[in-house]
């Protein structure tokens, strides 16, 4: 019984750290088609930008409770300055182009960028531990759970929240929603499709920067940390429906469930349980679980 | 003489659409058949259903004697029902010569000539010649020799049309369905383009169906008309005939006449 | 028709390589095989790639090739190199084969995903199998030539030597089946499938056995890998492995069978000078060479040497 209950924890907790990870991917697929491998880029530059601002901040004297703002504003700050930089810089002559060769070109991006990293931040990790013990922690039976993990799931509530308020409510998001149904004919209703574009590869870049720096106070920031980032989230969207706001939600809960099941019955399997059910999903269902209908062809 | 295609009590639901209840029609060999009928009539469906891009709800079709209902459009293709598209499907990336050879290549496969071991040049069956030869003549023989070495995405709408009906040549075909084989063609041209493929059928000697919404063309060319409304086929005879049937005359001609009416008459509205 | 100059091309360049082979330094000689390992699943996904087809998962057969050569070695002390290639290759051939039957139904993006999940997997096995090593892996025992085991200092000779032979012939077959009706399909099936069918062809089974084809390179070139690195670990199944194959195969091009071996090489080589000169750059020499061929070369470097040739 109480492990069942650590499994929901864990399972809670990594659902939601997928979830912040992987759903900017998917808000990009579904806007621009764009399987954008520098998701994970964006990853680490948050983590990076987090942990040495941060950082820094802390060390000149700022009161330790500021730096959960700050690691929210590092991702900012990052997001606002690189992905702006290469969607307008590189991608948008892009378009033009098939899928899988505008995935190559961000998978070019992606080496660009890991080496960008190394130049800016040098290749020792970074650490700030201090947000993460910060808020102390709870037992449950022999299990300690930090507080922390909390904040993490309050900001994939948020962000899953957020998205959704906007994509309903908003005038934004109403017209992104038309541009996600048929990019044609809104520009033909007379949408700026290359400002949603801008905005959309900004946003969703952001969000994956977020779960970067909110991921950085409890791991140690190394070169590559966005390498397995970039796998795990695509297992997440694809498992969800490329493209769907709520499959993005439902991919991390079952993903990080079921990873969190095999960790404490079966802790071999961790690893590939993840893939096994990428592959199952898309074996039964290509275009994942949430996903529409294909158009008849002749 | 027998029939060489019989479909029988063929229907076709799409949810609630209907887009064939009960059709019946047994083509003759050698014989030209005009589908006419307004959009959304059945005509696409039924075409559809024979080459097996669509299995009918109910019903069977049999071609010389052998039911192909259940065959996959590649195995009804092979067995000599061959197909042209409203929408020109070509190689886009690929020059009509090399759209050609592609199609070719397909025959040459599955006659089991040109494998990884063979030797040689194989000679097309049915044509007897090189594969190259082929092409060109086919090409030739539809006015495309200009456009031989041109990508077909950049041809312009005429010609990527003709080079559509061009490739359903290669295979020899003993049944030709062309879907609108002269939509959006000039009324002028609509002629030299059905007279240039009546022509290569005659020489290769073939059944042929088309599809036409040009009464003078379906006049001109058909030996016999099946006239399609709301998935149905309400008149099959021959096309002066079939063009007097009254309710050929309020459902289909009228019809167009109807639609191009209130097509016109809408913006002023 | 114009004559076909690849061969006689493909067997000038081998009687260089053997030629020149003894003379060159060793770490050339360990370049160049490497080369040539990449250079072979790199051919079959210039086969996928001509049908439109990029697998993101190939490391898969890369890796079923290494582990099914080491395992050899492991289990039952083989250590001839013709009997490692020809296990790795019939072992991933075999997985392809069964594997084919799902992935051939997928196209564009999601034959891509598909690929990586199922490459993930192994990937995610092989870290967890303690008895082979976990991510640790393990060595290959030194390699054998027909029972007989060179000196020292030829054994990289050696190796260079059979792989050079072994990549000519895979050259060569490919080369031939890519003029067979079923091979020439591949950009008719790039370009509009539902004509293919009604032409009267299986785009799905031609995919098929174009699937097992580069497979089958991937597992020789896995093994080829295995022996002349002497080791094997689960990487050579992660994702930044497949990576590095489409890489090459997008700077290398479709247009010839010589390309692929091209390109692995020049990757090579821009690989270790740009780590020599700058390890913490050398991703970004990679990465902005893979943009710059993708905007300026779309059909690869292939298309410098096939210039004027091509309509």
């Amino acid at each position: 019984m109480e492990q069942l209950l650590a499994v929901l924890i864990d399972g809670i907790i990594y659902s939601a750290w997928l979830f912040v990870a992987a759903v900017g991917l998917t808000l990009i697929y579904g806007v621009m088609k764009i399987v954008n491998v520098t998701h994970g880029s964006f990853y680490a530059l948050g983590a990076y930008a987090a942990a040495s601002i941060t950082g820094a901040l802390l060390a000149h004297g700022m009161p330790p409770y500021l730096s959960y703002a700050v690691l929210l504003g590092s991702a900012v700050l990052v997001s606002v300055i690189v992905a702006p930089l290469i969607e307008r810089g590189i991608l948008r002559f892009m378009y033009a182009k098939d899928e899988v060769v505008i995935l190559l070109i961000t998978y070019a991006l992606f080496l660009i960028l890991e080496d960008v990293i190394k130049l800016i931040w040098g290749v020792n990790p970074y650490f700030i531990a201090e947000p993460y013990g910060l808020l102390g922690s709870f037992d449950i039976g022999d299990l300690t759970y930090p507080y922390y993990n909390m904040i993490l799931v309050g900001v994939a509530i948020a962000c899953g929240v957020g998205l959704a308020w906007m994509l309903n409510h908003t005038r934004t998001g109403k017209l992104l929603v038309a541009v996600i149904h048929d990019t044609e004919i809104s520009r033909a209703m007379g949408i700026n499709v290359d400002r949603f574009y801008l905005f959309t590869f900004t946003f969703g870049s952001l969000l994956a920067a977020i779960g970067g720096a909110y991921t950085a106070p409890t791991v140690s920031v190394v070169p590559g940390l966005g390498v397995e980032v970039i796998v795990l989230s695509f297992a997440v969207v694809v498992i969800g429906g490329l493209g769907s706001l709520p499959g993005a939600a439902l991919g991390a809960v079952i993903v990080g469930l079921v990873r969190s099941a095999t960790i404490h019955y079966l802790p071999q399997a961790e690893l590939f349980v993840i893939y096994l059910v990428m592959a199952a999903v898309l074996a039964f269902r290509p275009r994942g679980l949430f996903s529409l209908a294909e158009a008849r062809k002749i | 003489m027998a029939a060489i295609l019989d479909a029988r009590g063929l229907c076709k639901n799409f949810g609630a659409v209907t887009a064939a209840s009960d059709i019946n029609a047994a083509i003759e060999r050698d014989s030209v058949v005009g589908l006419i009928g307004t959009n959304g009539a059945g005509k696409t469906t039924f075409i559809n259903m024979i080459t097996g891009y669509l299995k009918p709800d109910r019903g069977r079709i049999h071609y010389e004697g052998r039911d192909i209902t259940s065959l996959a459009p590649r195995d009804i293709t092979r067995l000599g029902i061959c197909r042209s598209f409203q929408i020109p499907q070509l190689y886009a990336s690929l020059t009509a010569f090399e759209n050609m050879m592609a199609g070719i290549g397909v025959v040459l496969r599955n006659a089991g000539l040109g494998g990884f071991f063979s030797r040689g040049e194989p000679l097309v069956p049915g044509h007897n010649l090189p594969a190259e030869e082929v092409a060109a003549r086919i090409l030739e023989r539809f006015g495309l020799a200009d456009y031989r070495d041109k990508n077909a995405q950049v041809l312009p709408g005429g010609v990527r049309k003709l080079l559509d009906i061009a490739l359903t040549m290669v295979a020899k075909p003993k049944i030709l369905l062309l879907d609108e084989p002269t939509s959006g063609v000039s009324s002028e041209e609509k002629f030299v383009i059905m007279e240039m493929i009546m022509k290569a059928v005659r020489a290769e000697g073939a059944t042929v169906l088309f599809v036409e919404h040009d009464m003078e063309v379906v006049s001109r060319f058909a030996e016999r008309v099946l006239a399609f409304y709301d998935g149905r086929i309400i008149a099959d005879a021959p096309p002066a005939e079939a063009l007097e049937n009254a309710e050929v005359k309020r459902f289909v001609v009228g019809g167009e006449l109807h639609r191009l009416d209130e097509a016109q008459a809408r913006p002023r509205a | 028709m114009r004559r076909d100059l690849t061969p006689r091309t493909l067997a000038l360049i081998v009687a260089a390589i053997l030629a020149a082979g003894p003379f060159a330094p060793q770490w050339t000689v360990f370049l160049l095989t490497v080369a040539l390992a990449k250079g072979l699943v790199v051919l079959g996904l210039m086969i996928l790639l001509r049908c439109g087809l990029v697998s993101f998962g190939q490391a898969l057969y890369y890796c079923i090739g290494a582990y099914a050569a080491g395992l050899l070695g492991l289990r039952y002390e083989v250590s001839g190199v013709f009997t490692l290639m020809l296990a790795g290759m019939l072992a991933s051939g075999a997985t392809a084969f069964v594997l084919g039957f799902l992935l051939a139904r997928y196209r564009s993006i999601f034959f891509g995903l598909l690929s990586l999940a199922i490459s993930m997997i192994l990937y995610g096995l092989l870290v967890k199998t303690e008895a082979l090593g976990s991510s640790d892996g393990f060595n290959l025992l030194p390699s054998t030539l027909a029972g007989f085991r060179p000196a020292d200092a030829w054994v990289r000779y050696m190796v260079l030597a059979v792989a050079v032979v072994v990549a000519f012939v895979a050259a060569l077959l490919v080369n031939r089946y890519l003029k067979t009706p079923l091979g020439r399909l591949a950009p008719a099936i790039k370009d509009n499938e539902i004509r293919v069918e009604y032409m009267g062809a299986s785009a799905r089974h031609a995919i098929h056995v174009k699937y097992v084809i580069a497979a089958a390179l991937a597992g020789l070139g896995g093994a080829l890998a295995a022996t002349t690195v002497g080791h094997i670990d689960p990487e050579m199944a992660y994702w930044t492995t497949s990576g590095e194959f489409i890489f090459i195969t997008i700077l290398a091009g479709t247009g010839n069978v010589i390309a692929p071996f091209l390109g692995a090489l020049i990757f090579g080589i821009i690989q270790s000078v740009a780590f020599d000169i700058s390890p913490n750059t050398w991703q970004m020499v990679l990465g902005s060479s893979l943009l710059v061929v993708i905007v300026f070369l779309p059909n690869g470097l292939w298309s410098l040497f096939s210039r004027g040739k091509a309509s």
